[in-house]
């Protein structure tokens, strides 16, 4: 009879070479393809790292990159803070026989077509559209509302509702794996009701709030959909541009570039934002928690913040310009690789 | 039940997120081509006008069988690894499992440029194909995430029993474990389905001259005049999402009082 690591690894075996054929081995070659230049319709297989340098350099891409993290994280932020209340509530206070209902309903949407949800959007926020029609009849405001539709706040509105219930689920199973008694525990100690929520329930949660951070924050940088139809052209993200590349620029490696460099980015905010909140969070711990604890973390926090926007402003025209870049981002990303070594997970579990 | 703060926020959530998906039949029946308010009056021609669009039924056709064949391969893909993952103990288990599952958080603008970027070196040309080939590789996790649930509810005493009872590993399979996990399977099915019918991207960028419903739609949306018809399609389609998610609901419950377990959650 054959081990069972053996039959394990045959059993696997055939989704495992899909995946291989259809996700790595093309992930790898639009990898060797950003290293290549296309000269009109043949393609020039002599390594070069131009598209990288134009990539970094050129204001455009520049824009349209910090754009998408922008508004990625600003659609992370509001979505885990408004799941976050109703994934509580869904654990805390429903009754356990309701749960999967709850569940349910709320996933429903997410499972209904995303094109015309993102549609329903353009449609609602539109010149005369229900909200503006809606409000003008009210008599709430005496002519439509520009500010809501063609711009970034219209593609957060509307990727924020497109991501919502990718937020609730993971929030909703770290806080159903929390043992009720320890917050009993803590509320018999003395601790208020309060106290027990921020010291107990929140720190047990943040798996499933990182969770959240990562599902919603990956996908939505890469959004194709949402830019086109409600952005204009102030909210043109950069998977727009990458299809601009290759469908309408024919520019292969450049779209291939755009992509891998935006999957390298995203992966280093991460590695940055996951590595600087374990260390915050312990600094936190260390100047002695509560108020003064925050502030001293707080303070490290913005400081380290602000150090790195002013080198990103100024790195460029201190060093050469692409390589100040790749500069800066191996360094944000030494000090993260330092952080996960040096510290160990606390008791936030992150 | 007690009327909280909690509560109000999470009704009105629950409202907000169902808001715009309210909107579509209320202007899909409303007699008039200009999306706003107040209402026109009620009308079926929208409706009408589905029936004699032949690029639509094209489309229709097309996206059936890529769902019909995406939601088939995935998920006898996805019963290999979740049997594997819930069954064995292998090197490298979690480096494998995380890699299937990664079409999960990679946005499918990635996955799908760089499955064109391939076709289009290899000198091929996309088709319906190739939008089954993307379909299932991002189809699969979601099939490996609901078989994984059905596998380990299943009470591994029950094949023991019988190979102990002189079946070979095969006919205890077909015997035991599939009847068990069968109602996990009609619902991967179900639910690949849907994912494969809903999707946009990997479709929009490999389907070439062959459109799939929602790249048809896609298409559709640039003309203001053909936004009522756009609206009655989009009511057919959320209402068959939802009658075939029901139906994977109920079936993922079936599966979890076969195995004699109470309900712990939805989907994923």
């Amino acid at each position: 009879m054959r081990s069972e690591a053996g039959k394990g690894l045959t059993l696997i075996s055939p989704t495992l070479v899909y995946a291989l054929l259809l996700l790595a081995a093309p992930l790898v070659s639009i990898v060797l393809l950003s290293f290549w230049t296309q000269n009109f319709l043949t393609i020039e297989r002599v390594f070069t790292t131009g598209n990288y340098a134009e990539a970094l350099t050129d204001p455009l891409y520049r824009e349209l990159m910090l754009r998408s993290l922008r508004i990625s994280g600003m659609v992370t932020l509001l979505t885990v803070a408004l799941a976050f209340p109703v994934a509580y509530y869904i654990s805390f206070h429903v009754r356990p026989d309701r749960k999967s209902l709850w569940l349910f309903l709320i996933t429903i949407p997410f499972w209904t077509s995303y094109l015309i949800r993102v549609f329903l959007w353009r449609v609602i926020l539109a010149y005369d559209g229900p909200v503006n029609s809606g409000l003008m009849a009210v008599g709430l405001i005496d002519e439509p509302l520009s500010w809501i539709l063609y711009n970034a706040n219209a593609v957060v509105i509307t990727l924020a509702h497109a991501f919502a219930p990718f937020a609730i689920l993971p929030i909703f199973v770290s806080l159903e794996k929390i043992d009720r008694s320890l917050l009993e525990a803590s509320r018999d100690l003395g601790e208020s009701k309060a106290m027990t929520f921020l010291r107990v329930t929140l720190p047990l949660a943040m798996p499933g709030v990182l969770a959240a951070v990562l599902i919603v924050f990956i996908p939505t940088v890469g959004d194709y959909v949402t830019p086109r139809l409600v952005g204009g052209s102030g909210g043109t993200m950069i998977a727009n541009m990458i299809y601009a590349q290759i469908f309408d620029l024919n520019d292969r490696p450049m779209g291939a570039t755009l992509a891998v460099l935006a999957m390298m980015i995203v992966a280093m905010v991460l590695l940055w934002g996951i590595s600087r909140l374990r260390f915050w969070l312990w600094l936190a711990d260390r100047a002695g928690g509560g108020v003064k604890g925050m502030a001293v973390a707080l303070a490290a926090a913005l400081a380290e913040i602000v150090a790195l926007r002013a080198l990103f402003v100024l790195g460029p025209a201190l060093l050469v310009a692409g390589a100040g870049v790749i500069v800066l981002l191996a360094l944000a990303t030494a000090g993260s690789i330092l952080i996960f070594l040096r510290l160990p997970k606390g008791r936030w579990g992150i | 039940m007690k009327l909280t703060p909690l509560t109000v926020f999470a009704g009105l959530y629950l409202l907000v997120l169902y808001a715009p998906i309210a909107l579509l039949p209320l202007f899909a029946f409303n007699d008039g081509t200009v999306i706003a308010f107040p209402l026109q009056g009620f009308t079926l021609q929208w409706f009408a006008a589905l029936l004699d669009t032949p690029a639509l039924h094209e489309a229709t056709l097309n996206s059936l069988i890529i769902a019909v064949s995406t939601s088939v391969f995935a998920t006898i893909l996805g019963l290999f690894a979740a049997r594997a993952a819930t069954r064995y103990n292998f090197p490298a288990k979690g480096g494998i499992v995380g890699f299937i599952m990664l079409p999960l958080v990679l946005p499918e603008v990635i996955v799908a440029i760089s499955l064109l970027i391939v076709l289009m070196q290899l000198g091929l040309d996309s088709g319906t194909w190739s939008i089954i080939a993307g379909h299932t590789l991002i189809c699969t996790p979601f099939a490996i995430a609901i078989l994984q649930g059905s596998f380990s509810n299943m009470d591994r005493s029950l094949e023991e029993a019988a190979v102990d009872l002189g079946e070979t590993p095969w006919s205890t399979f077909r015997l035991i474990t599939l009847p068990l996990v069968t109602p996990g399977i009609i619902a991967s099915l179900l639910i690949c389905f849907t994912i494969s019918l809903d999707e946009f991207i990997i479709a929009f960028f490999l389907s070439g001259n062959e459109p799939t419903l929602p790249v048809y739609l896609w298409g559709q949306l640039r003309f203001p005049a053909r936004l009522p018809v756009v609206m009655a399609l989009g009511t057919i389609l959320v209402i068959l999402s939802v009658l075939l998610l029901v139906l994977a609901e109920t079936f993922r419950r079936r599966g979890l009082k076969r195995a004699g377990l109470k309900d712990t959650g939805g989907f994923l």
